[in-house]
């Protein structure tokens, strides 16, 4: 990859390294405090990767039956590997559903094994669980095929649009339509509260909440239908779904034995805006992005969030700053320039003076502290007044600034946003907006270049340098309980105005503290490729 | 709710849409027929706009949408007559009012924060609509009250028992009790209802009892008494709607007066 010459910013390369080291000071002892700790998530995950599929009559997840009586029987805290794959050298059960059945019916008792024991079930559950390491492999190399018979997108940015209708049989034809019309990358809208739910739904599903339930048996036809529409259209067309909530790392394992392309994965939103305990999120999060990472997925970071509840213009630093906090944690996981989605979005009052130039300046900021990174352009959300003239219009400029500054995914404006959920006209005159833009100014950015002291490079400076107090304040935070600096700042109401403390939130139960006899093969073998 | 009639003088009651020229009776329409793009699909949109009363229908604009779909732009005449008199608005019977006014009317009148507890009770675990309105991330593009800096919210989740949300609403001194129902079997939602009401009202003297509010996609609005609670919340309600309402109940403002601000679209 070239670097760009010089940057239209011309931001000096000292304090763009400062900023890096600062987010790198604010993340390393969250990382060491994931690395002691595992989630219930991360172990149904292992479980998943293992081949353990399906649930009971009443839609339990196997996966979560099987974890409930290991836990219950020798804790969490030395992983679900030992105790599993012991049992079923000790011939408790022929095979993982087996086991979990007979342990759901009260008829086998789990120990932690030690010695030879501990030996083999460390092997046997290492070979089982390379296995569905090995299937996530062979779904890259899919992908790359796939990429290279059909074609990849034809430009950039790539178009991102939204399919949500809660049914996945209603869904998977307005995928392809979609993508008819023009499509890069089609994002299937979660159910509301799915990010709750401490499983993962089973099978097809036709009744979601304003969006359509993440589940395996989903993403497996949604991908089968959008390889039908990149066969038919000559290019290979991309899905996403969310790996956040309770079941980030499973979502994550299933997401990539399914061959999904992009997944939206924050550090911080399920705690900012789920409430969501930060302690499990940080430790769910590493290991889905270690999967991301190996699954050859693009994630999509949520900064846009931000803008969403605080001001666009005053909270432009809190974007910055978590930005680069979501690229050292995603780097740290293995994650590759190339897969850091990194989210912002064009959420400016449109009455403020010269907002469409502090938009530019935003941009381009992001644009130029991560050069090798994909962005991810989301479009205004905050003033559609359902004026949908005036918001169309607003699109326009939305796309023009992801034009000017180079953005690597442009999630679609839709001018009826917070009136109805896009009707087929209104996708047309979206994508038929983006397609006037690129058309005729998608080159402009060859001759854009802001004046050096000019409006646009002294706004992105100041936002910089705010970018750099707001780390500056992170890294020195403390609390009481000697927690890191960044779980103290986060207890304190840092971003998104939400005080988050360590000790609170959904899923700290199902949170545990290593214990020196903890295995886990996933884990192992994703670090190994390191 | 109610509704009101309001009455204006009798000139200018009666209105038509406006064009260029007072009187022309000219509206711009926009829609989508599932048919190819051809002289027989113009002719359709134009028979459809004519049908709506639209006489002349002029069809500026027709353009394919993949093979099977055109959209069209349609301008053109009515011969209606709106007469304001005759005009009947369904008024919230509380204003509605922005985060900021909620936050200021909460500091005012009760000079601490307003406390609620929110649940999903019985077996239901549907979260979705208490989360809707309680979470930070919120619903229909507004912010739940998580984001409310004057109101404390503490969301019990899901499958929560009578007793335990009466005990928690106890500890937490709340001023309103939330909860959201979604399972409708057997009429679950109702049952719960009623013994969520019935169970306040044996623990709390009448005066001090927190203001319960109940909300789910199949409740009626207009149930409440019959429920046992303050108010009920239907489908499509909003935080911010939610918000006011407390205000309204709770921490009421000497200067407004309940009815005087017309319905503002809360989109």
């Amino acid at each position: 990859m070239t670097r760009r010459p010089t940057g239209k910013l011309d931001l000096d390369p000292t304090t763009v390294r400062h900023a890096r080291s600062l987010a790198r000071k604010a993340g390393r002892p969250i990382v060491t405090m994931a690395k002691k700790h595992t989630t219930v998530a991360v172990e149904r995950a292992t479980l998943r990767l293992a081949g353990l599929e399906g649930a009971d009559p009443d839609g339990t997840p196997w996966v979560n039956r099987l974890l409930d009586v290991v836990r219950a029987d020798v804790g969490l805290e030395h992983g679900v590997a030992l105790p599993v794959w012991d049992a079923l050298l000790r011939g408790e059960a022929d095979d993982l559903a087996t086991l979990a059945q007979k342990a759901s019916a009260g008829s086998v008792r789990f120990r932690l094994p030690e010695g030879r024991d501990a030996a083999r079930a460390t092997a046997g559950s290492r070979r089982q669980v390379a296995g569905g390491l090995r299937r996530i492999d062979t779904r890259r190399q899919e992908r790359d095929r796939l990429i290279r018979r059909f074609g990849d997108a034809p430009r950039k940015p790539w178009i991102y649009l939204i399919v949500a209708t809660g049914d996945i049989y209603e869904d998977i034809p307005q995928a392809q339509q979609a993508a008819r019309e023009g499509a890069d990358v089609i994002a299937v809208i979660r159910s509301t509260g799915q990010s709750l739910l401490d499983y993962v739904p089973e099978g097809a599903t036709r009744e979601g909440f304003a969006g359509t339930y993440a589940t395996q048996e989903n993403f497996r036809l949604m991908r089968a239908a959008l390889d039908e529409s990149s066969k038919e259209l000559g290019r290979y067309v991309r899905l996403t779904n969310y790996a956040s909530g309770l079941c980030m790392p499973e979502i994550a394992a299933l997401a990539g034995m399914e061959r999904l392309d992009m997944m939206l994965n924050d550090s911080m939103y399920g705690i900012l805006f789920r409430d969501i305990n930060p302690v499990r999120t940080f430790v769910d999060q590493r290991f889905s992005r270690q999967v991301h990472a190996r699954a050859g997925i693009i994630i999509n970071t949520g900064e846009d969030n931000y803008l969403t509840t605080a001001d666009a213009v005053e909270a432009a630093h809190t974007v910055s700053t978590s930005q680069l906090l979501n690229e050292y944690f995603g780097k740290e996981a293995g994650l590759e320039d190339w897969q850091l989605g990194l989210g912002h979005a064009f959420e400016i009052d449109p009455e403020v003076p010269d907002s469409f130039r502090m938009e530019l300046a935003h941009a381009l900021l992001a644009r130029e502290l991560f050069p090798d990174a994909p962005l991810k352009w989301m479009p205004p959300t905050r003033h559609m007044t359902g004026d949908v003239f005036r918001g169309h219009l607003l699109d326009g400029f939305f796309n023009l600034a992801g034009a000017l500054t180079g953005q690597g995914i442009l999630l679609v404006g839709m001018m009826t946003e917070a009136v109805v959920t896009p009707w087929l006209s209104d996708r047309d005159l979206a994508l038929q907006n983006v397609r006037y833009v690129m058309n005729a100014a998608g080159n402009l950015h060859e001759d854009f270049r802001p004046a050096p002291d000019g409006f646009i490079a002294n706004r992105a400076r100041q936002v910089l340098a705010e970018t750099i107090e707001l780390l500056d304040r992170i890294v020195t935070d403390t609390d009481a309980a000697g927690d890191p600096p960044l779980l103290a700042a986060i207890a304190d109401g840092t971003f998104g105005l939400m005080k988050r403390p360590a000790g609170g939130g959904r899923g700290l139960d199902g949170v545990a503290k290593k214990s020196g006899a903890y295995y886990n093969p996933a884990t192992e073998l994703l670090e190994e490729k390191k | 709710m109610s509704a009101t009639t309001e009455s204006r003088p009798a000139e200018g009651r009666i209105v038509r849409p406006y064009g260029d020229t007072t009187g022309d009776g000219m509206v711009q329409l926009s829609f989508t027929l599932p048919i190819p793009h051809s002289k027989v699909a113009e002719g359709a949109a134009a028979q459809l706009a004519n049908k709506m009363g639209m006489d002349p229908a002029l069809v500026v604009h027709a353009k394919p949408m993949g093979p099977d779909f055109t959209f069209f732009v349609v301008y053109g005449r009515v011969h209606h007559l709106v007469d304001t008199s005759k005009v009947e608005v369904v008024e919230r019977d509380y204003p509605l009012l922005t985060p900021k006014e909620v936050n200021a009317a909460v500091k005012r009148a009760l000079r601490r924060r307003l406390t609620i507890v929110g649940a999903c009770i019985g077996t239901d675990a549907h979260t979705v609509g208490i989360d809707a309105i309680l979470n930070i991330k919120g619903f229909a593009g507004e912010k739940g009250l998580e984001y409310y800096r004057e109101l404390k919210v503490v969301n019990l989740g899901a499958q929560v028992s009578v007793p335990q949300l009466v005990e928690r609403a106890r500890t937490e001194k709340a001023d309103a009790v939330l909860v959201s129902q979604v399972v409708t079997q057997r009429d679950a939602h109702l049952l719960n209802t009623r013994e969520m009401s019935a169970a306040f009202r044996e623990s709390y003297p009448s005066d001090r009892r927190p203001l319960l509010i109940v909300g789910g996609p199949r409740f009626d609005e207009s149930a409440a008494t019959d429920l046992g609670v303050d108010r009920v919340f239907g489908r499509g309600t909003t935080p911010g709607e939610v918000a006011s309402y407390l205000v309204h109940r709770l921490a009421p403002q000497p200067d407004t007066q309940p009815d005087a601000q017309p319905e503002r679209k809360a989109s």
